[in-house]
């Protein structure tokens, strides 16, 4: 049987991903927030998933207006890496694990979560800058990838609690997956930031670190939240953090928390990152 | 359950986008979208009104986007996560084209951000700051 082994959450932003790409990594503005990194990367290679299912959401650079999706999953082969503006990110193309995420979308649109079915998807910094946090720069990817974009561009996202309640859902589809496979679930994006408006560059440290409490301790109560909340206090990007109680809903009623990070800034944004085990799971 | 969408209205410096709004800036986003092309970014830097004049957008879009007054994208529909393809076009990082929209420069801006970001006090509402 396949098991979520464990929930990843970490922002995404863009300004990482080039900082990475173009090597100023070990410059003094980005080494503080690299260095918190640092964990992490050792303990993905002991902790290495057969699959991650990345939640996350795309920032234009796929989906345009034409077609926006609430939920989508992609479910193909490989996922080629978008050009957002300044190019493709020389990373390489993010491998799929298209029987589980048949299983997994079919699944969930049964449970009534109306998944959109993705069989061609490109991925953007939403879903590489957090593999390129946790995994270094490697010629290949080591783990299989189903992309879980989620719209927080539009107003109205998902509800909190819808999407707890899908993470809840994801759990149980993966737990009846015949294969043997080690599972991981992300969740991406936030914390605090705004990168619009005369209020842009607003961070909010005491609600973010508020809100990973609450995520690892009691995250019905998060499910509450309205958009407003986050609008106002986490900034008008900050809704993204809804993605982060998907990986929650997944890892079931009592997580460990084995690695917490925050970093004010990188680039527009507050950085936040956590690693969580389900206790079940010990 | 009924939608709400004036209750943005009160978030000081900050346009929330709306489903309504994707309407309003169709056409301004989807332009943008277009400059995902390093083949599309060459053909509307040479020639950008020309370039602009293919899409169906209203002169106020045209206008702004070739002053690059992001704010007025902003009111006109546009979405900054659209604008970043305009802005990456003209090699601008986020901060700097996001610096623009405030009443700072790039500089100050990014002193700022290193200093812990601005404050949420005194941010939270136009009416406790008497905008409204």
């Amino acid at each position: 049987m396949a098991r979520i082994t464990a929930g990843i959450a970490t922002s995404h932003v863009p300004a990482v991903g080039a900082a990475i790409d173009m090597g100023r990594t070990e410059e003094d503005y980005w080494k503080p927030m690299f260095a918190g990194y640092e964990f992490s990367k050792t303990w993905m290679k002991d902790n290495n998933p057969d699959v991650a299912i990345i939640v996350y959401n795309d920032h234009a650079s796929y989906f345009g207006m034409d077609i926006i999706p609430t939920f989508a999953m992609g479910i193909a082969e490989s996922f080629a890496i978008c050009d957002e503006g300044y190019g493709p990110r020389p990373v390489p193309v993010v491998q799929g694990a298209p029987e589980l995420a048949t299983h997994l979308a079919a699944s969930l649109i049964l449970d009534d979560f109306d998944m959109t079915v993705l069989n061609v998807l490109e991925v953007d910094h939403g879903l590489t800058v957090p593999m390129s946090l946790m995994f270094g720069t490697p010629d290949k990817w080591p783990t299989k990838v189903i992309p879980l974009a989620v719209n927080v561009v539009m107003y109205p996202q998902p509800s909190g609690e819808r999407c707890l309640a899908l993470g809840k859902a994801i759990r149980d589809a993966v737990e009846q997956f015949d294969e043997d496979l080690n599972v991981q679930v992300w969740g991406t994006g936030g914390m605090s930031h705004q990168i619009q408006g005369a209020r842009a560059g607003l961070i909010n440290l005491p609600f973010d670190r508020k809100f990973m409490d609450d995520l690892v301790n009691q995250p019905e109560v998060l499910q509450y939240k309205p958009h407003l909340e986050y609008m106002i206090e986490a900034g008008s990007e900050g809704v993204e953090l809804i993605m982060w109680l998907v990986m929650r809903g997944a890892l079931g009623d009592h997580v460990d928390e084995v690695y917490r990070f925050n970093h004010v800034p990188a680039s527009n944004t507050s950085v936040g990152h956590l690693i969580l085990t389900p206790k079940e799971n010990a | 359950m009924k939608p709400n969408f004036e209750q943005f209205k009160d978030i000081p410096g900050t346009t929330i986008f709306t489903i309504e709004k994707t309407r309003q800036g169709y056409h301004l986003n989807e332009f943008c979208m277009s400059l995902r092309t390093a083949e599309n970014r060459v053909r509307f830097l040479a020639d950008q009104r020309t370039y602009l004049d293919e899409w169906a957008m209203t002169e106020e879009q045209k206008q702004a986007v070739l002053d690059r007054d992001f704010q007025k994208m902003l009111d006109n529909g546009g979405n900054v996560y659209f604008l970043a393809k305009l802005f990456a076009s003209d090699g601008l990082s986020y901060v700097q084209a996001v610096s623009t929209m405030t009443d700072m420069n790039v500089e100050e801006y990014t002193a700022m951000m290193v200093a812990g970001g601005r404050n949420i006090e005194g941010w939270r509402s136009k009416k406790e700051r008497g905008e409204a």
